[in-house]
C-alpha cells in the first residue's frame, strides 16, 4: 500500500485543563476527499490549525508522506505543500485583490526576497494571479482593495489564494459559510475540479449536510476533540452514535 | 442630488485631485531643494535645506518599518548616530580625506546592520510592544556609551573635525576666466555648495533606492506582514526573516543619512544625531506626512523642519505687529513657539488624520 499523503498520530492539544483535540489518529490518501464533521467546539478548526502549523500540538506527530513535519513552522509547511483556506476571512484588507493573489503566487515561486526589481515587471506572476481570479470569478474586482469586497467575494478570494499556492493537500474550512445560494456552487465546482487530479488530497470541514453528501468520499466525525467515527459516507451517517451527537439535532434532521 | 448618485465616482476623482496636489507639493519642494544654494543662499536657509534632505531619508527609512511593515522601533536615531559617529571619528583620527569618509561610513553602516540583525533576530518574534521596549533600551545604551567614551566621542561636547577639502568654503568649485570663484546669480560656487550637493544627491540616491524597495515583490510582502502577519506566514513567508531584513535595510539607510549629516555639519554630538528629541521629530514627521507613503516623508520632513526653524521668526514679526493690543503680543512671544508648534500639529492631525499625503490620496488606489 502506498503511504498516506497525510497522517496524524495521537494528535493532542490542551489549552490549560481543556483538551481541544484528544489523541486523534487518522490517515488521508491522495485522490480522496475527506469531510470532517462535528458539532461546534468539536475541535475541527483546531485540528486544521495543528495540521497547517498555526498551533503546536501538546503531543502526537504529523507526517506528510514519510516526512515528519511536526516541528515545521507554518511557513515551512506551506512550502511543503500543505495549503489552507481559512474559515474566518483572513486576508490582507488594504491590498488589492490582485495583490493578494500575487502574494501567494510569488510565495509559490520563491520570489519574496527580490528587492531590486519592480513587482509590476513580473508579467508572468501577474498573468498567473489573474488566472486564479478568473477561476474564482473575481477578475472583475481585481483592482479593488479587499476591504471593499462583499463577504462572498472575500470567501472566493480565500479559495483563490489556496489555489495559487498549488498545494498537494488542500484544506477547506467551511468554504461556503455565509455565501449566498448562487455563490456557493462556484466554490463546489472548484473543489470538484481539484479532485479530478488524483494526486491531490482534500480535507474539508463542512456543516451543510447536502454539501457533505454530494462531495464526501469519506467522513470523519469529531466530538469533544476525539475521533468517534471514520468511514464511507453512508455508513457513518447511519451510525446511531453519529445521529445522536450530530445529525440527530432537530434542524439537521429537517434538512 | 447629483452628488449622491455620483458618489463613488466623485470619491475617486477626489482622490485623484488629492494625489495631484500632493505630487505638486512634492515637485515644488524638490525644485526648491535642488536650487536651494541659489534660491536661499543665506547660511540658515542652507542649514534648513540640508536638514530637510537628510530627514527625508531618515523619515522614509523609518516609514519602511512603521508604515510599511508595522514594526515600531525607537532605535532609529541609534543607527543614524552610528553612521554619523563612525564617520566623525574616522575624520578626526585619520584626517580630512575621502578615505576616512569611506572607511568610517562603511564601518558605521556595517555595525548598524549587525546590530539590527542581532536585535531583530532576538526580539522580532515577540509582541510589537516588547520589541519597541527593546529598541528603546538599545538606543538608551548607545546614547550613554557615546557620552561615556569621551576619549573617542567627545562625550556631551561631541566632536569637531575637518571634512574633505572639496567641501571647505575656500574651495573654488568653478572658476571664471580670472581664476576667481565663479558666481552664479550672486552665489559663489564654492565648497559649501559642493557639500550641499553631496547631501542632496546622496539623499536622492537613498530615496530612490527606497522607492525601488517599496515597489519590489519584497515591498508587497512587507505590506502583507503589516496587514495580516499570520496569513503571510500561512502563504509560506518567514515573517521573522522578512522583518529582520527590513530592519537591517532601514538601519543601513539611517546610517547612510548619518554619514551625510556628519559631513555636512563638520560636528557630531549627541544633540545632532543620538538624542531622543530627534526620534520624536522623526515620529512626528512620519505622522504629518502619512504612514505607509514614501512621498509623505518629503512633506512631513519639510513641513516640520520649516516650522521648527521659521516659526520663531514669524512669531517675532507677529508679536511686534500686534504690540498695541493687550495679551496678544504675549501669546505670540517667540518663546512660546513650542505651544504654537503643538497647536499646528494637533490641527494637522485633526484635518489630515492619515497624514497629509495619506489623506489627500485616501480614496484612490495606493501607489
Amino acid at each position: 500500500m502506498t503511504p498516506a499523503s497525510l497522517r496524524i498520530e495521537d494528535l493532542t492539544i490542551r489549552f490549560g485543563g481543556h483538551t481541544a483535540v484528544d489523541a486523534v489518529t487518522c490517515a488521508f490518501q491522495a485522490g480522496e476527499l475527506t469531510v470532517i464533521v462535528g458539532p461546534n467546539g468539536a475541535g475541527k478548526t483546531t485540528c486544521f490549525n495543528l495540521i497547517s502549523g498555526q498551533l503546536r500540538p501538546s503531543a502526537g506527530r504529523i507526517f506528510k508522506g514519510d516526512r515528519d513535519i511536526t516541528g515545521l513552522s507554518a511557513s515551512a509547511r506551506a512550502k511543503a505543500g500543505i495549503g489552507r483556506a481559512f474559515q474566518l476571512t483572513n486576508l490582507f484588507p488594504q491590498l488589492s485583490v490582485l495583490e493578494n493573489v500575487r502574494l501567494a503566487v510569488q510565495a509559490q515561486h520563491g520570489l519574496g526576497p527580490v528587492i531590486f526589481r519592480r513587482a509590476r515587471s513580473f508579467g508572468k506572476l501577474r498573468d498567473e494571479a489573474y488566472s486564479f481570479l478568473e477561476a474564482t470569478r473575481l477578475a472583475g474586482v481585481a483592482a479593488q482593495p479587499v476591504s471593499a469586497l462583499s463577504h462572498g467575494d472575500q470567501r472566493k478570494l480565500e479559495i483563490a489564494l489556496l489555489l495559487a499556492l498549488k498545494p498537494d493537500i488542500f484544506m477547506f474550512d467551511e468554504p461556503t459559510a455565509g455565501m449566498s445560494v448562487d455563490e456557493a456552487p462556484v466554490i463546489l465546482e472548484l473543489i470538484e475540479e481539484i479532485r479530478k487530479d488524483k494526486a491531490k488530497t482534500i480535507l474539508l470541514v463542512e456543516h451543510k449536510m447536502d454539501v457533505v453528501r454530494s462531495l464526501a468520499d469519506r467522513i470523519v466525525v469529531l466530538h469533544n476533540g476525539a475521533l468517534v467515527a471514520d468511514g464511507l459516507p453512508n455508513e457513518v451517517i447511519a451510525l446511531p452514535l453519529v445521529r445522536e451527537i450530530y445529525l440527530g439535532m432537530p434542524e439537521e434532521s429537517a434538512a | 442630488m447629483n452628488q449622491t448618485t455620483n458618489e463613488p465616482q466623485g470619491q475617486t476623482r477626489g482622490g485623484r485631485t488629492g494625489r495631484l496636489i500632493a505630487y505638486g507639493l512634492i515637485g515644488i519642494i524638490a525644485i526648491c531643494l535642488f536650487f536651494a544654494p541659489l534660491l536661499f543662499p543665506d547660511v540658515r536657509s542652507q542649514e534648513v535645506a540640508a536638514r530637510i534632505c537628510i530627514f527625508i531619508v531618515l523619515v522614509a527609512s523609518y516609514d519602511l518599518l512603521i508604515g510599511y511593515t508595522g514594526i515600531v522601533s525607537f532605535a532609529h536615531t541609534m543607527f543614524f548616530g552610528l553612521g554619523a559617529y563612525a564617520t566623525a571619528i574616522a575624520l578626526k583620527q585619520m584626517g580630512p580625506g575621502w578615505d576616512a569618509v569611506i572607511i568610517g561610513g562603511a564601518l558605521g553602516v556595517g555595525v548598524s546592520v549587525l546590530l539590527a540583525a542581532l536585535v531583530g533576530l532576538l526580539s522580532l518574534r515577540v509582541k510589537a510592544i516588547f520589541f519597541a521596549m527593546v529598541t528603546l533600551a538599545a538606543a538608551s545604551v548607545m546614547a550613554v556609551l557615546a557620552s561615556q567614551f569621551s576619549d573617542f566621542t567627545g562625550g556631551e561636547d561631541g566632536i569637531i573635525y575637518k571634512v574633505p577639502k572639496i567641501f571647505s568654503p575656500a574651495t573654488k568649485l568653478l572658476t571664471d576666466e580670472n581664476g576667481k570663484v565663479l558666481t552664479i546669480f550672486g552665489v559663489k560656487a564654492n565648497g559649501k555648495m559642493a557639500a550641499y550637493y553631496f547631501v542632496f544627491f546622496g539623499s536622492l540616491i537613498l530615496y530612490f533606492l527606497m522607492l525601488r524597495i517599496v515597489a519590489s515583490p519584497l515591498g508587497t510582502v512587507l505590506e502583507a506582514i503589516r496587514e495580516n502577519e499570520m496569513r503571510a506566514e500561512a502563504l509560506g513567508y518567514k515573517v521573522v526573516l522578512y522583518r529582520t531584513a527590513i530592519f537591517c535595510i532601514a538601519a543601513a539607510i539611517a546610517a547612510c543619512a548619518g554619514i551625510l549629516r556628519a559631513v555636512w555639519l563638520k560636528y557630531t554630538g549627541p544633540e545632532t544625531t543620538l538624542s531622543f528629541a530627534i526620534m520624536i521629530d522623526i515620529l512626528l514627521m512620519v505622522v504629518i506626512g502619512g504612514m505607509g507613503t514614501m512621498t509623505g516623508a518629503i512633506i512631513g520632513a519639510t513641513v516640520m523642519s520649516v516650522a521648527q526653524f521659521y516659526l520663531k521668526d514669524l512669531m517675532q514679526l507677529a508679536s511686534e505687529a500686534t504690540a498695541g493690543i493687550p495679551l496678544v503680543p504675549d501669546l505670540l512671544d517667540p518663546d512660546r513657539w513650542l505651544l504654537w508648534l503643538g497647536l499646528l500639529f494637533i490641527l494637522l492631525v485633526y484635518f489630515f488624520p492619515a497624514g497629509i499625503v495619506g489623506t489627500l490620496a485616501r480614496k484612490g488606489h495606493h501607489p
